[in-house]
């Protein structure tokens, strides 16, 4: 066994982790930054196509309680006030940082531009070129990290577990993936910034590595999530013809810029008959997008891989490639001229507004461990605004790390004990018989399948009944973890990673059959409207080995009528 | 679309022991990715077959870099194609199990 010791510990190194471990480090802080793959290449951030959303008001003139204004609208009343408030007002701090820092957000007649993002009620959203903001991002922090000495960055690691010693987190346990070799990571706060649930669904835009670890992680510790019916597809997903060496949200920028139609089987451009008309604009927000497309597909007029068309065949040449330059190339060598021909798009799992339930301290009710990200729930209510993501990672980053790294400095030790890793570690430890086990790559397959077929956008009783019960099989057949294959053992990581999708996949399952009205990015066919009696916040938590759900009236913003 | 075959020669092994060549017949629809072989041959033959990646499509975390035909690639973005394709590690980093090498900055290991 590996033994490792830090004041605090951030798993994660996404945009979110890497915030709170500069943060942490900034404050006095010694600092271990763990991720499962590569330092600042995994997770949501690095890929990220375009909008930053921060009122700045160099575009026009904005205040940040206008963001908060259109946050809380997006959210259709759930969002945690105090949260979406804390997103919306450091903001402008985060990016002016980033901006310092080089990140090259794109600058037009000496100030910042700023676009005009869906849901936004005005150009809100910085970006970097040519659909570079998460790569620059990525870059940018990865640089400033290497600068601190303070922080020591290890990847290859799998955190299995926290670490819990009367209550309170005093570290976690995980895997050296390269080695096969168990590591215990001894720390006075633990900052879980480990992203999303997209993995869970077989369309996504996600990277692999964002299989709701961290929500696993905190349930298993004792914390609480919350909202975790709340799913965001992203509308326009890239669909066909297949394209290799880009992101499948590549089109969003494009539709920010030139606009584009969406177009059914027929032709014809179809928002219209969902509540928003689209007019040559970029306003459809994705709850409604994805509806419209869905509805559109259920109607017999999808296009023939299963979405609609996005055609920007009316846009002329020269003004396709003075916006998009290189990506046009890109594109070709695809087979794709924008000039002459409409791509396939479809709904893709893109976010998760649920998540881990914290204070505006980003910490969690177990003591000393927070989170921070994606992996936190509430800012964001029942549907994400468009550029609030990377903006969350910066703000809910850099608050997770300086209140992690406060906490730490207030305790003389981690309060480590010995007995509480050993549990933490049992998992790892009864390692079974190789031959017993199932094909752990066939199951993941098959529970992505599961969770888009009758966990997606659209859900009925029956459905979401039927993919309970499957998971609950899918976990007996999972069995004890199998013999440990020394190396980069993957089906020990698959079945890992089971452990926790399964989990969390029970956790969207359960919270959403729960919920019996449509809202946001939960839409039941058997319940269509949106009822007042369901401005409530689901939480889940684990206790003696079973979920239990408990809802709690959606907070006020202040100064909102009673 | 018709379906076409590609016969993935794939390199395996752990350091230490001699290396092997195993070969899948992988079917295909054009346009298709070496990665999405690759992870066929996972949930449909061997689950044991260990690649890594994390970004699946955008190019994005570089963790997919094997050797194809003897040169360095992604394998996100080298498209199956009909006929016999030679799959390796890459052969300038350490090995660990089969395509998957030591890439990450030597800084960022746990062990050196």
């Amino acid at each position: 066994m590996i033994r490792l010791e830090s004041d605090v510990l951030v798993i994660g190194a996404g945009g979110a982790g890497i915030y709170a471990a500069i943060a942490a480090a900034r404050d006095g802080c010694q600092v271990h930054l763990i991720d499962r793959s590569l330092i600042g290449r995994g997770g949501a951030t690095v890929m990220a196509q375009m909008t930053v959303a921060v009122a700045l008001g160099e575009q026009c003139p904005d205040h940040w309680e206008h963001h908060l204004a259109d946050t809380l609208a997006a959210g259709r009343g759930l969002c945690d006030p105090a949260l979406a408030q804390l997103l919306c007002e450091n903001a402008p701090a985060r990016i002016r940082e980033m901006d310092a820092w080089k990140v090259g957000w794109a600058r037009e007649d000496g100030h910042l531009k700023q676009v005009h993002a869906p849901g936004h009620d005005r150009a809100r959203c910085v970006y970097v070129d040519f659909l570079n903001t998460g790569p620059a991002v990525s870059r940018t922090l990865r640089a400033r990290l290497n600068r601190i000495d303070g922080i020591r960055r290890i990847g290859d690691v799998l955190i299995t577990d926290i670490v819990v010693n009367q209550g309170e987190a005093v570290g976690a346990v995980g895997l050296h993936l390269l080695s096969g070799e168990a590591v215990a990571l001894e720390a006075k706060s633990v900052v879980i910034a480990t992203g999303g649930l997209t993995r869970l669904y077989r369309r996504n835009s996600g990277s692999l590595n964002m299989g709701g670890d961290g929500y696993a992680l905190a349930l298993r510790a004792g914390a609480e999530l919350v909202d975790m019916e709340f799913v965001q597809f992203f509308p326009i997903g890239h669909l066909a013809p297949r394209m290799i060496g880009m992101d499948p949200i590549m089109w969003d920028p494009f539709r920010y810029k030139l606009g584009g139609r969406l177009l059914n089987a027929k032709g014809e451009e179809f928002a219209d008959r969902y509540g928003q008309a689209e007019s040559g604009n970029y306003v459809l927000t994705r709850d409604v997008a994805t509806y419209a497309i869905f509805k559109e597909i259920e109607a017999g007029r999808g296009s023939p891989a299963g979405g609609a068309y996005l055609s920007f065949m009316h846009v002329p040449e020269a003004e396709l490639r003075k916006a998009f330059g290189p990506v046009i190339d890109r594109l070709a060598k695809n087979g794709i001229d924008l000039a002459k021909m409409p791509v396939e798009v479809a709904p893709i799992a893109h976010y998760h507004m649920g998540g881990v339930r914290v204070d505006s301290a980003m910490q969690t009710r177990v003591p000393s461990l927070y989170a921070a990200g994606e992996a936190v729930g509430g800012a964001n209510g029942a549907n994400r605004l468009s550029g609030n993501g990377i903006t969350e990672a910066f703000v809910f980053g850099e608050r997770a790390g300086s209140a992690a790294a406060a906490h730490a400095k207030a305790r003389k030790s981690s309060g480590w004990h010995e007995a509480a890793a050993a549990r933490a570690l049992e998992q790892l430890g009864t390692r079974g018989k190789a031959a017993a086990v199932p094909n752990t790559a066939a199951l993941l397959v098959e529970l992505q399948a599961l969770m888009s077929d009758n966990a997606g956008p659209f859900r009925t009783e029956a459905k979401l009944r039927a993919a309970l019960e499957r998971l609950q099989q899918m976990q007996q057949e999972l069995g004890p973890l199998p013999a440990a294959g020394a190396h980069y053992d993957m089906v020990g990581l698959d079945w890992l990673d089971l452990r926790n999708m399964l989990l969390v996949a029970q956790c969207v399952v359960r919270a959403a059959i729960e919920r019996k009205e449509s809202r946001g990015a939960h839409q039941r066919e058997d319940f269509p409207g949106m009822l007042p009696e369901w401005d409530l916040n689901q939480r889940l938590s684990w206790r003696d080995g079973e979920l239990s759900l408990t809802r709690a009236p959606a907070a006020r913003p202040a100064g909102a009528a009673p | 679309m018709t379906t076409k075959t590609a016969r993935l020669h794939i390199q395996r092994g752990t350091p230490g022991a001699p290396a092997r060549t195993e070969i899948f017949e992988v079917p295909f629809t054009p346009g298709q990715s070496l990665l999405d072989g690759l992870r066929w041959i996972r949930a449909t033959q061997d689950p044991g077959l260990a690649i890594r990646f994390s970004c699946i499509n955008a190019n994005a975390c570089k963790e997919c870099m094997i050797e194809l035909e003897g040169k360095a690639a992604y394998a996100c973005t080298e498209r199956l194609r009909e006929g016999d394709m030679h799959v390796a590690p890459l052969s300038n980093k350490a090995l660990v199990h089969d395509l998957i090498t030591e890439i990450a900055p030597r800084d960022e290991r746990l062990l050196d």
